[in-house]
């Protein structure tokens, strides 16, 4: 079988001398995006005298967690210790992820599988809405989020991320290749749509969970404009508003040492996360596609 | 039998009230109703008033956008063209940029295919202030910087280039950045359309008399996964308009040295929290989601498999 299709080169069973051409077309561009990775998590190891060190090499010869110590002794102007941003950060983030989840994928069942009035213009205002740019709409949604009474509380880092367009979409997109007839069965033996819900779709759709949890991890744990725009008191405030700052304020040496061990931090929860789901992300990314 | 009477009793009523489906959704619809839908109209409608936020907002009529045309000298001059100009390179740029790498890595096997892919998204992870973070450090502009030493030591240049407020180089490195980052979900869901067309597809073409590998991308692989080319494709548009603040971001101040880098959503910033002129705030966001959706309906047209 696999004879009469080798011509088709596309998704091969294993690697062939032909792909190198291809290893070799895209190195350049494979250093481009690792180069300043690299970069960063050797800069967070130096020592401070490898920091000005001059010549300046790109690796470090000598790692130590100097900087990581230096970036949580300091404590800000206000006297706010550093563990504070990141406990702030990981309860944020925690809340949202667990919310987001949970709201698409309700969603995303019902406007996949139920019947309701306004189902329809929903979908069609949720596609329409992935191309929903928040930053264009600042002032509405600060002057919303002031009437709500949100400002400066800890509920103004969690509320306005829920709702999210391409997480509803991929979800319920997901959520269409489950066959209908296990909905059927389990309505016949008198199952009601939140246990539908419950038991047969969420076990079903864990590649899709994964991934919104994923994209909304992502968005809140980087979120350093929540904190800038409307938080007034600095224990509300999060690690990656403490980062920016940091390397915004120091130019300075150690200053760069520090700012490079906080994105170490923001970066690697990241990339782990990523890297043990990627393959759940991949499944979900094939029913992506808009019709 | 009794058991089928029930069940016709139980639909009756279920008629009579909101579907489960509504009570499902009706959370998710009223966040997306503040947070999406409100915002816009608000926008569109404080776009017509003066407002600085002490008072109440008063009708201005069309004054806001004739200010823009003619009396906002940044905005013509240079804020509109930076933006329509960022738009155009990182959009379409990061675009072909995904749809290449993700048809070259759907030419290796799982195992290569997977680390690559990895490699090519991390970037994407960093979006938002990390990313900035992470290239303030490269681009330092002091003898620090680790381009600076570089091309201190490569006697190119003798003293260190501030390169994050000259007004010369921000503009191309916040397209580098950009780009670097851009390889996002986009990225992957075109990866996984190349390799869920149909190997059929492929073979009957090759019998038909198809010869080569570009003929094979245009006439099979591009039509086959339109819908993820057009997903791929308002990932790009979105990821590029929401990248509008990494100007300031690098830079570190609004407005960017000489504007060099800065784009509509900084314009906005500025208007709003800066110098409290929500009106006119409010008209350039109007302006902005207009360009927005310029974009996409040209994304639609060219992708979309429906009407």
């Amino acid at each position: 079988m696999a004879r009469g299709k080798s011509f088709i080169k596309t998704n091969p069973d294993r690697f062939r001398l032909n792909q190198l051409p291809y290893l070799l077309a895209i190195l350049p561009y494979l250093v481009f995006t690792l180069l300043p990775l690299i970069y960063i998590f050797n800069h967070a190891l130096k020592p401070f005298d490898e920091l000005i060190e001059y010549p300046p090499r790109f690796f470090v010869r000598r790692p130590t967690l100097e900087n990581f110590g230096e970036l949580f002794r300091v404590a800000t102007t206000s006297g706010i210790h550093v563990s504070r941003y990141l406990f702030n950060s990981v309860v944020i983030t925690a809340v949202v992820v667990f919310l987001s989840v949970f709201l698409s994928s309700i969603t995303g069942f019902a406007l996949s599988k139920l019947k309701f009035k306004l189902k329809a213009a929903l979908n069609r205002a949720n596609t329409l809405a992935l191309m929903f740019v928040g930053v264009a709409v600042m002032i509405p949604r600060y002057l919303i989020i002031e009437s709500l009474g949100l400002i400066d509380t800890f509920f103004v880092h969690i509320v306005p991320f829920l709702a999210v367009p391409v997480g509803l979409f991929l979800i319920k997109q997901f959520i269409d290749q489950v066959p209908n007839e296990l909905i059927e069965a389990a309505k016949m033996d008198g199952a009601g749509s939140f246990t539908i819900y419950r038991r047969i779709i969420l076990p079903m759709i864990k590649p899709a969970i994964a991934t919104i949890a994923i994209l909304s991890f992502q968005a809140v744990w980087n979120d350093a404009g929540t904190s800038a725009t409307y938080i007034d008191s600095d224990q509300l405030k999060t690690f990656a508003y403490f980062m920016n700052t940091l390397s915004a304020s120091s130019n300075v040496v150690a200053g760069q040492g520090m700012s490079a061990a906080a994105a170490l931090i923001m970066f690697v929860p990241n990339l782990i996360i990523f890297i043990v789901l990627q393959g759940k992300v991949m499944n979900t990314m094939a029913h992506s596609g808009i019709k | 039998m009794n058991k089928a009477e029930t069940l016709t009793i139980e639909e009756k009523k279920r008629k009579r009230r909101p579907a489960a489906g509504f009570w499902f959704s009706l959370p998710y619809i009223l966040l997306f109703l503040t947070f999406i839908v409100i915002p816009i109209v608000l926008a569109a409608l404080l776009s017509f008033t003066t407002y600085d936020m002490v008072g109440r907002p008063r009708f201005a009529g069309f004054d806001n956008f004739v200010y823009l045309l003619t009396g906002d000298n940044e905005f013509m001059r240079v804020i509109l063209p930076n933006t329509i100009k960022f738009a155009v390179i990182a959009g379409p740029g990061s675009y072909i940029l995904s749809f290449v790498m993700a048809w070259v890595l759907a030419q290796f096997p799982r195992r290569l295919r997977t680390t690559l892919a990895v490699i090519v998204f991390s970037p994407s992870l960093t979006a938002g202030v990390t990313m900035a973070v992470i290239w303030r450090v490269f681009f330092a502009g002091d003898a620090s910087g680790y381009l600076n030493q570089i091309l201190m030591r490569l006697g190119l240049i003798i003293e260190p280039i501030a390169f994050l407020q000259s007004p010369k180089y921000l503009f191309a490195i916040m397209i580098i950045v950009t780009l670097w980052g851009s390889m996002g979900i986009g990225f992957l869901a075109m990866l996984a359309g190349i390799l869920n067309v149909n190997r059929e597809l492929y073979e009957a073409a090759y019998i038909d008399g198809m010869s080569n590998r570009y003929q094979e991308i245009i006439y099979i692989t591009i039509p086959a996964m339109k819908p993820q080319m057009l997903f791929g494709a308002v990932m790009a548009i979105v990821n590029a308009f929401s990248a509008g603040t990494i100007g300031v971001e690098l830079s570190g101040s609004n407005p960017t040295p000489n504007y060099a880098g800065s784009l509509i959503v900084n314009h906005i910033e500025d208007y709003a929290f800066l110098r409290y002129e929500m009106g006119y705030a409010a008209a350039l966001s109007v302006v902005l989601l207009l360009i927005i959706n310029l974009f996409s309906k040209l994304s639609w047209k060219l992708f979309g498999t429906k009407e």
